[in-house]
């Protein structure tokens, strides 16, 4: 029942921020209004004590959410066959482009301050 | 066996299936990933959708059939997506003191990312649309498809390259931050997660909760302020030029 809860509070969060969203056409999709919005709300015990209980459960589930969505692949096979050699040596280099100087941005930023500590 | 047939094309064409299959799947995999050590390549997220695709292209059902029943979980992605705000609360007195830097790290990374995606997609002449589309695929998948509707790449496309960029960084990640010699201690967890959601969001930030939580809470906040930096940047950066 607990858990319960906190999909409502999740759920009605996520309803807030689609609206504010679309109302004022910010330029954030509703969830991630939502999650500011969260960040706020979780002072109060009435909304931390179920959040809590839910939140630890769907992130600990978080990547069996995207397999929908991955699956669609299979709706681009044409596009795939054509260029998915190309495609994929493009998304392998930047994403290993982006881990390497977000790791290593943050690990000398890191670095610095222990030192001048 | 025409009862068989029959029954297959009744129960193929309900969103029983779609629901079914990936949940069955997805709890095979991940136990396998678990009985593994949770090995990189193990990732349960990309053999669930290379079982699931193989599935449905040997039987000839649709996409659409499969989506009707799998909607149910795609459709958590939202409160998900909310629900991130939890770890960051719990970390909130240590955040507060990094946020300048953690900001710009984010930053830098996602410029790199999208950056050279453009670069290198321009570089070994794909269509402009699908480059387009590359742009937000560091974002996570719903929100990237936002973002490449409104600079004139495919949405559904968009979808699918953020889903490999995740799984790329989830397989690679390790083995990358290694070489670089990232340490295993407090710090290193954070940067390295840090990195996962940066590059990679949902993707990279479950396969960083499953390993360490300092890691997880870092993932989700550097996802969080991938979506906030890219919905506001790419779309504006494209109507410049």
């Amino acid at each position: 029942m607990t858990g319960l809860r906190g999909l409502a509070w999740l759920l009605l969060l996520q309803s807030i921020g689609e609206l504010l969203s679309r109302g004022l056409s910010l330029p954030f999709p509703g969830p991630v209004i939502g999650m500011m919005l969260l960040l706020v709300a979780l002072r109060w015990p009435l909304v931390r004590e179920p959040v809590a209980a839910c939140a630890d459960f769907l992130l600990a589930h978080l990547s069996l959410l995207f397999v929908p969505v991955g699956v669609g692949v299979m709706t681009h096979l044409s596009l795939v066959s054509q260029y998915g050699g190309r495609m994929l040596l493009v998304i392998v280099l930047s994403t290993l482009i982006g881990l390497g100087v977000t790791v290593l941005t943050l690990h000398l930023l890191w670095r610095k301050h222990a030192e001048v500590r | 066996m025409p009862k068989f047939v029959e029954l297959w094309v009744y129960l193929s064409a309900t969103p029983l299936f779609g629901l079914t299959a990936t949940l069955v799947v997805y709890v095979v995999a991940q136990a396998i990933y678990a009985r593994l050590q949770q090995a990189p390549w193990a990732n349960p997220v990309l053999w669930t959708v290379l079982v699931i695709a193989a599935v449905l292209l040997a039987t000839g059902v649709s996409y659409p059939t499969y989506f009707a029943g799998a909607q149910f979980i795609h459709f958590l992605l939202g409160p998900a997506v909310v629900a991130l705000a939890w770890p960051l609360w719990q970390r909130r007195a240590e955040l507060r003191l990094r946020w300048g830097r953690l900001l710009l790290a984010a930053l830098a990374g996602g410029i790199a990312a999208s950056g050279s995606a453009l670069a290198l997609g321009w570089a070994v002449g794909l269509p402009l649309e699908v480059v387009l589309s590359l742009a937000p695929k560091s974002v996570t998948a719903p929100v990237a498809m936002g973002i490449a509707e409104k600079i004139g790449g495919i949405p559904a496309l968009a979808a699918v390259f953020a889903v490999i960029t995740g799984l790329v960084g989830a397989l690679s990640g390790k083995y990358l931050f290694d070489a670089f010699g990232i340490p295993l201690d407090a710090a290193g967890w954070t940067a390295r997660g840090f990195a996962l959601g940066t590059a990679s969001h949902g993707i990279g930030a479950a396969r960083a909760l499953q390993v360490n939580a300092d890691a997880g809470a870092y993932a989700g906040l550097a996802l969080g302020l991938q979506v906030v930096l890219a919905s506001l940047l790419l779309p504006l950066l494209f109507r410049i030029f």
